[in-house]
């Protein structure tokens, strides 16, 4: 444990990516199986004691110190966790035996609501203030310090040299503290076997088209619709077939949709755009409904039978990884693209159909095709090289995404403020950043813009919770967040700047759509932006 | 007869002796004023007559210039300096002892005597070692006027022994980069340094300009700093490997720039508390601090064992219910302009 509170409090205090990347890679790598397989769950989140809550924490100070100085620190230090590390009276005995993170979660696991109270305190016993921090962030679940989840796989894969894709790949079938994975990385034994389980696969992405003008011999476009990118998977057979739909990020959204968990019973990994039935976008593509009405059923756990009824959802499919049990990965887009067009006949059309290829014989027809596009269904083209396998991640030269409006982007929240007026109460001031390289290599978010406006009251209630929960630093009115959530922002033009850090400055930014699917690492980049600049 | 300690009245500007028609620290600027040491919220310019250590005259002069002129002419000043030890008395009867606080160079507690009755007033204080001053002294009294600072149970500042080996630590990980330590200008960044100096550190340590003349004034009360620089006078490769000191207002300015890819330490208590570290973007913080601490100030109380407790600044609240606690005498006086310092 004394060496993951050394990760955790070193962690507190770093602010560079590259920096948190090193710290946990080495951490990974010097400490012994099981501790840094439980405090790579930690860091990703992947850790829950359902015994132990904040409110667990409280009542066992207020037992051990007096009420009103407990109170009175609590507010000074506005952190349970930090301020019961703090104040926990060290017991006269100084020999400790710190336990190991192992053994702590052991101990943390069979806790009960009942002997939560008295099991925690004989663990915080053992340990010294900074021990005691890291045990009490990992027992509450949210550590909220600056780590991602995708962060801290990144750094998994770094440590051991693999993809971390390929990490993405298995992440989602193994539980920690994650044993095959060290196997396989750190020690060189066989991947995970993963087979029969509804795995979530990392989905190929796109480059901005920017200035590349392609040839339609060596490439085929395809509407970019405007629902959700979402992977449908189903494995296993007899009792343990199931079907799983899975977010960008990778997040199980099955709950969310239960009719396409329903719509899909053979084992296969498909790609596309959910959508909701509507007559918004209506014509020989069938109909499918606005962004807004996909909104109303997103973020939800369980979906009444009105709602099933009134916005019910069907799946565009765009690519399909794997079919009956065989990997279609390593095949060219147009092999992949030829099975597609046979299997949809196997797939029930009320919930099923095919983007279709948007037929052009040279780019400049292309881009008459785009230029006369109608439908808010429609968010722009995708290019994708006709003998692309389907690899994860973005790879130059293979997808491009050519958008309707170039100028939206996708950047990421970092820091928000409280409004004023009638928003005074809400943090409605958002500055927001783009990566300045990948950051999967370390790269940091720089703020290239700040907006008040272009969400509703619903959507800014949503915002105000994620910023309060994610928090992970305050100055005066100001709160610093988790980098996760992700906001399409328009602007009017983009100049370059010597004031920003960034380089940049946005005219009129404004935020066009919240992006609660969408993982931060996949937001755009500064090199993006500074393509856009048109002085 | 006079009602017990009638002679002595906390006002929001100052303790105020109303015999002698002086105050303690007060905020604004009086004809007679009894000053505990050379901070700013205790220690200003412009009273008609200051009472002070000889230390603490010297660093008012330095830096609210005390004698100088304003623009009507010269101020008529006049400095009484009083040894630690010393007594004085004042119009209407009143003894003033001068006792080592602990706290900087020239720090004092003050023991006002009057009618067979005793009040000290601590200034600020600590009770741990600290090269730069003599240590606190326990002086049995009536009433204790202490301060709070650190008046909360999660402040314990851990021995500065460790602080230091954190930081030379991690400048021997380091050696391309350099150690930026904000520090305060007054006591903590000659504290640090001669803290260092203690723990073998030789090498040149570079100075903020805003550091000099307080750490030369340091050196000619016999303060031992070793070799110090001005980071104006050397290239910035000089300084890999090194330690820098800077007022920690300096820690995120565009001053910082000049430095090789300084890490930001602080050296205050407040680092005690993650969330006040990070707003400053301290990525090494260092609990040192010129105050006591939680611990410290309730044996004082207890080792002083007064009638009654009054507490001027910082977190009176939780001090006042460790008194109702262990059934002691406490008031808090609610004085203007007295802050945290950069501590
Ligand atoms: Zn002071
Ligand atoms: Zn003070």
């Amino acid at each position: 444990m004394e060496r993951f509170a050394a990760l955790i409090d070193t962690l507190v205090y770093t602010r560079s990516r590259n920096t948190k990347l090193a710290l946990i890679a080495e951490y990974l790598r010097e400490t012994p199986d099981p501790d840094r397989g439980w405090a790579l769950a930690a860091l990703s989140d992947g850790l829950d004691f359902p015994a132990v809550k904040s409110s667990t924490i409280r009542n066992l100070l207020k037992e051990r110190v007096d009420p009103i100085l407990w109170t009175l620190s609590r507010d000074f230090v506005g952190d349970t966790a930090e301020c019961a590390s703090l104040l926990w009276p060290a017991p006269e005995d100084e020999t400790r035996h710190p336990p190991s993170v192992a053994e702590a979660v052991e101990a943390l696991s069979a806790m009960t609501r009942k002997t939560a109270i008295g099991e925690l305190g004989r663990l915080l016993d053992r340990l010294d203030p900074s021990g005691r921090y890291a045990l009490l962030k990992m027992a509450t679940g949210a550590m909220r310090i600056g780590v991602s989840a995708r962060l801290a796989k990144t750094a998994f894969a770094q440590a051991f040299d693999v993809s971390v894709d390929e990490v993405e790949e298995y992440w989602h079938g193994l539980a920690p503290p994650y044993p095959e994975l060290f196997d396989w990385a750190a020690k060189g034994g066989d991947p995970p076997d993963t087979e029969n389980l509804p795995l979530f696969r990392p989905f190929m992405l796109a480059h901005p088209l920017e200035e590349t003008v392609v040839s339609m011999d060596d490439y085929a476009a395809e509407w970019k619709w405007d629902g959700i990118r979402v992977q449908l998977v189903h494995a296993g057979v007899g009792e343990d077939a199931e079907t799983r739909v899975y977010s960008r990020s990778g997040d199980d959204i099955s709950a969310t949709f239960p009719e396409m968990v329903d719509a899909l019973d053979i084992q296969a990994v498909l790609d596309g755009e959910l959508l909701v039935r509507g007559t918004h976008q209506g014509g020989e593509e069938g109909g499918a409904a606005s962004f807004n009405a996909l909104q109303q059923r997103l973020g939800r756990k369980t979906v009444s039978k009105k709602m099933l009824r009134e916005a019910p959802a069907f799946v565009r499919l765009y690519d399909v990884l794997q079919w009956r049990g065989e990997d279609l990965r390593a095949l060219p887009w147009s092999k992949r693209r030829a099975r597609l067009e046979k299997l949809i006949g196997e797939l029930p059309e009320t919930h099923f159909d095919l983007s279709r290829v948007v037929e052009a014989k040279t780019f400049e027809e292309l881009a008459a095709i785009r230029e006369s596009s109608r439908g808010d269904a429609i968010e722009g083209l995708m290019l994708k090289r006709r003998d692309s396998p389907y690899i994860a991640g973005r790879k130059t030269g293979l997808w491009y995404k050519w958008k309707r409006d170039p100028l939206l982007v996708d950047c990421v929240l970092m820091y928000a403020q409280r409004g004023s007026g009638k928003r005074s109460s809400f943090f409605s001031d958002y500055t927001f950043g783009c990566w300045d390289g990948d950051p999967d290599k370390g790269a940091d978010l720089l703020p290239v813009g700040k907006a008040y406006s272009g969400f509703t009251d619903e959507e800014l209630k949503k915002i105000d919770r994620h910023v309060r929960q994610n928090t992970i630093n305050r100055f005066g009115p100001v709160r610093e967040t988790e980098k996760e959530l992700v906001f399409e922002v328009a602007f009017d033009s983009i100049h370059a700047s010597k004031r920003h850090k960034s380089g940049l400055a946005m005219r009129f930014p404004r935020i066009h759509r919240i992006r609660w699917d969408k993982p931060a690492h996949e937001a755009d980049r500064i090199e993006t932006l500074l393509a856009m600049v048109r002085d | 007869m006079a009602q017990p300690f009638s002679w002595i009245k906390p006002e929001p500007h100052g303790i105020h002796i109303l015999p002698a028609d002086s105050w303690v620290d007060p905020s604004r600027a009086v004809p007679h004023a009894l000053v505990t040491h050379g901070h700013a919220d205790h220690a200003r310019g412009g009273h008609g007559e200051t009472v002070a250590t000889p230390e603490t005259l010297a660093i008012m002069e330095l830096r609210y210039r005390t004698g100088a002129e304003d623009d009507l002419g010269e101020i008529s000043h006049k400095a009484v300096p009083v040894a630690y030890g010393e007594t004085i008395r004042l119009k209407g009867g009143v003894d003033a002892t001068y006792i080592p606080a602990g706290h900087v160079l020239g720090s004092a507690q003050i023991l006002l005597e009057h009618a067979g009755e005793k009040v000290i007033v601590t200034g600020d204080y600590k009770r741990r070692p600290d090269p730069t001053c003599p240590p606190f002294q326990v002086t049995p009294c009536d009433i204790l006027v202490t301060e709070a600072t650190f008046g909360l149970p999660i402040f314990t500042h851990p021995p500065i022994e460790d602080e230091i080996a954190k930081l030379l630590k991690r400048l021997a990980d380091e050696p391309d980069r350099c150690v930026l330590v904000g520090a305060y200008a007054l006591g903590k960044a000659q504290r640090v340094i001669a803290e260092l100096r203690r723990a073998g550190h030789v090498a040149p340590i570079y100075l903020h300009g805003a550091m000099e003349k307080m750490c030369r004034l340091y050196e000619e009360h016999g303060v031992d700093l070793g070799e110090l620089r001005l980071v104006s006078d050397y290239k910035k490769d000089d300084m890999r490997g090194h330690i820098v000191v800077c007022p920690p207002s300096a820690l995120n300015d565009r001053w910082s720039r000049r430095l090789p890819e300084p890490i930001t330490a602080m050296a205050s208590g407040w680092m005690r508390v993650r969330q006040r570290a990070r707003q400053r973007n301290v990525e090494l913080p260092l609990i040192i601090s010129d105050h006591a601490d939680w611990d410290e100030l309730i044996r004082t109380v207890e080792e002083v064992n007064p009638y009654e407790s009054w507490i001027t600044h910082g977190r009176e609240e939780a001090l006042l219910r460790w008194h109702q606690l262990t059934q002691r005498r406490a008031r808090a006086l609610a004085l203007v302009g007295y802050d945290d310092e950069d501590d």
